[in-house]
């Protein structure tokens, strides 16, 4: 291997293997115009449900709710994380990335997948929703593209698990992979098992719509498919706990409180997130409810254990680095002086809020056996998802893509005014857009519908005025979200191709360069806990923590109790 | 060493837990342990648990049935459509039939009686959703559910499509009349 293929980046240390660096550029372009493809059909579909509007005609709405769902949940996401992958293993490695020929043949069949699924839905012959639920059928090219893709994202996940390989043999790092990698590695895994899910039944599927075969069980489809939905989910949730951690080690510098429970909470994940299936079948024929029960709580909700851990050692290893930077008064001054100008830092403590706050609590409620009775298909689903995958998940990939611009592409954040900003305006009003439609799903508003009004139905059915209110409040603010996702694209479209080129240390649009200049390993006498208060390392952290736990207790209950206003039945 | 770095002490897994992350690891397995067992334990305690029962059939099947209850108890039509509005005997089997894009018949049915309400799919996959009083259930054709159900409200229930079943899905709208006792 020759040393002349790695460059290092000035400003981190960061080492870059050359064709890695590549590769992971061009997934990362790619995302961010599925991005904007998606975005686009977010601002149609929002000013559609928004009842005040009505924007589009119900086959344009239904079509663009497809792109946007598929776009966005499994197109952008998906390429961003094969970029997250090859980042923590090659670069944060300093390892020369595995085969990178044939990563390029899976990042083109990633990008072919793309573009033959989304001609499809073009076309107008396969506005079946991301789901696709059998026996609805769609143009063939629909599930050939997700075909396609899946396959692209599996040899991603190989090149990576061969990096990782070729890492540990050729010695480029002592001991255990960092806990960032670890991370990726969980989301690698469960990506893995997505993907063969996704094989199972979109290719029968696929030979269904092509009259090869002759019928797909719509119950044994919802569960196959489901192990690909929901866990597609789970890659995200692990790759963005995965990058609040490596943000909280940009930033700060910090460590983990202990390697041993943060790992530990991520072998959680592999062990019982691919369960989460169920979530989508709690109300659907025949399946017992010890099969329910066990599935959707993800055998005793200990992959929720696993995000409740992570929800607290991802702050707390922050505020440990604050103290023991002297930011020691009170218990939140850790907190009040973090960066929050930084895009990088207050794009990812928000979506650590959020993902916890609103997708977290409500993600579980909803998954409980019984509270799916009232919440199942209203639009308090979408509301829930896009809390976890927009806020949690997308979020902390814009956040990440700030500390990107300059390090990978080396590239001057173009706008930096308009970034600071950035975060606040996605993250708010994704927040309010999610709570209104949690709010308009409680009071029984359907998801995927195109018309709350009936206006064409044999029988008439009116909302409570207050269910249209919720809807106005979601369109205003997911208006607001989407221009902070168009912000966040052109920011990144200016600065990556015609951004000024970073050359010398000054250049950075922001103080994010205190990567891998970590503190020593100096735990104070005492522990971590000296640093702190009431024996605590993470005082402030831990009455977060507590205050989440009364909000999900108070929540938990009030659907209880709603829950039994409804008919008995049995 | 960072989280983006190699663990500095390679054997990091004998580091002692901080009292932080041990405390809140307790409280959040009791709590996780709590909302398992609310489950099991609403279904011996609670009134709303979704029945297991199901049974498989085929579209034909499922209309005949549909249709011989129709015809033996339709006390009038509703609408342009001249629906039919079925009020079948208290503690009786309902069935409900779900198609592109209508609920199939309208029912009427007396608060406070118990139902065996049999429900499925003439075609796609439609989602039954009671509103106002908020009961949502997955329909599949191939299947037939059985919930028994006991209103304990009066008043119109509307049965709307929340699973999406392609362009008329928004027009997919039904009814079920809840009468008081002894009507």
């Amino acid at each position: 291997m020759s040393k002349a293929l790695f460059r290092t980046c000035p400003e981190t240390g960061l080492q870059y293997h050359k064709p890695a660096e590549m590769l992971i550029r061009a997934h990362a372009v790619v995302a961010v115009v599925i991005l904007l493809i998606g975005g686009i059909a977010a601002l149609l579909v929002t000013l559609t449900r928004w009842p005040a509007v009505h924007l589009l005609p119900a086959d344009r709405f239904y079509q663009l709710l497809t792109t946007h769902g598929v776009n966005m949940l499994i197109f952008w996401i998906i390429s961003f994380e094969i970029a997250v992958l090859y980042f923590c293993s090659s670069t944060l490695l300093k390892c020369r990335l595995a085969t990178p020929k044939i990563a390029w043949l899976g990042f083109i069949l990633m990008l072919a997948g793309i573009v033959v699924n989304n001609a499809a839905v073009a076309s107008g012959t396969a506005s079946v929703m991301m789901t696709s639920y059998v026996p609805m059928p769609a143009n063939p090219n629909f599930y050939l593209g997700l075909i396609l893709f899946a396959v692209g994202a599996l040899i991603g996940c190989f090149v990576f698990l061969g990096t990782l390989v070729i890492a540990k043999a050729e010695k480029t790092y002592e001991g255990s992979i960092p806990l960032v990698t670890f991370g990726a590695l969980t989301a690698c895994i469960i990506a893995v098992f997505t993907i063969a899910s996704g094989a199972i039944i979109l290719i029968p599927t696929w030979l269904w719509s092509l009259g090869l075969i002759n019928n797909i069980d719509p119950a044994m489809y919802r569960i196959v498919w489901w192990a690909l939905g929901h866990s597609s989910q789970q890659i995200n949730v692990a790759a963005h706990v995965a990058v609040w951690y490596a943000i909280a080690a940009i930033v700060f510098g910090a460590r983990p409180l202990s390697e041993k429970v943060s790992r530990g909470a991520f072998f959680l994940y592999i062990a019982f997130l691919q369960l989460a299936s169920a979530h989508h079948l709690l109300v659907d024929p025949g399946l017992s409810a010890e099969w329910k029960i066990f599935n959707t709580s993800y055998a005793m909700y200990l992959a929720v254990l696993a995000s409740m851990v992570h929800g607290l050692t991802v702050p707390g290893s922050i505020e440990v680095a604050q103290r023991s930077k002297g930011f020691t008064n009170g218990l939140f001054e850790w907190l009040r002086k973090a960066p929050w100008g930084n895009p990088v830092f207050s794009g990812m403590f928000i979506s650590l809020i959020g993902f916890g706050f609103i997708g977290g609590i409500s993600g579980v409620v909803m998954g409980t056996e019984q509270i799916n009775i009232i919440i199942h298909n209203t639009i308090y689903v979408p509301g829930h998802f896009h809390a976890t995958v927009v806020i949690g998940t997308t979020l902390a990939f814009m956040s990440l893509t700030y500390f990107l611009i300059p390090t990978l592409f080396r590239r001057k954040v173009a706008f930096p005014g308009l970034a600071k900003w950035q975060p606040y305006l996605f993250g708010i009003g994704m927040s309010v857009f999610t709570l209104a439609m949690m709010g308009a799903g409680t009071l029984g508003v359907e998801r995927r519908h195109w018309d709350m009004a009936f206006t064409n139905a044999a029988l008439s059915f009116d909302y409570p005025a207050s269910a249209y209110t919720l809807m106005g409040i979601m369109g205003i603010s997911g208006i607001v979200a989407i221009l902070g996702g168009a912000i966040y694209i052109l920011v990144t479209v200016v600065s990556v191709f015609f951004g000024k080129r970073v050359e010398s240390e000054s250049s950075f649009g922001f103080d994010v360069t205190k990567l891998a200049r970590a503190d020593p390993l100096v735990i104070p006498e005492g522990g971590h806990e000296a640093a702190g208060k009431w024996g605590l390392a993470a005082p402030g952290t831990f009455l977060l923590a507590l205050f989440f736990l009364a909000i999900f207790v108070m929540y938990y209950a009030v659907n209880w109790k709603y829950l039994a206003s409804v008919w008995p039945m049995s | 060493m960072s989280a983006i770095q190699p663990p500095a002490e390679i054997v990091w897994w004998k580091q002692p837990l901080d009292r932080v992350e041990g405390t809140w690891i307790a409280i959040a397995l009791v709590w996780s342990l709590f909302m398992f067992f609310m489950m099991p334990f609403w279904h011996v305690y609670g009134k709303q648990n979704l029945s297991s029962e199901a049974y498989r059939t085929t579209p034909q099947a499922y209309l005949a049935k549909t249709q011989a209850m129709v015809d033996q108890y339709t006390v009038r039509k509703e609408t342009d459509l001249n629906l039919p509005v079925v009020r079948p005997p208290p503690g009786s089997d309902v069935y409900l039939a779900g198609r592109l894009w209508q609920w199939y018949p309208l029912l009427e049915l007396e608060k406070g009686q118990t139902y065996r309400l049999h429900i499925s799919s003439l075609d796609w996959q439609h989602g039954f959703s009671l509103q106002p009083v908020n009961i949502n259930t997955q329909i599949l054709p191939g299947y037939e559910m059985v919930l028994t159900i006991t209103p304990d409200t009066s008043g119109e229930q509307t049965i709307i499509c929340n699973e999406f079943c392609g362009l008329g899905h928004h027009n997919m709208v039904g009814k079920i009349y809840v009468t008081e006792g002894g009507q």
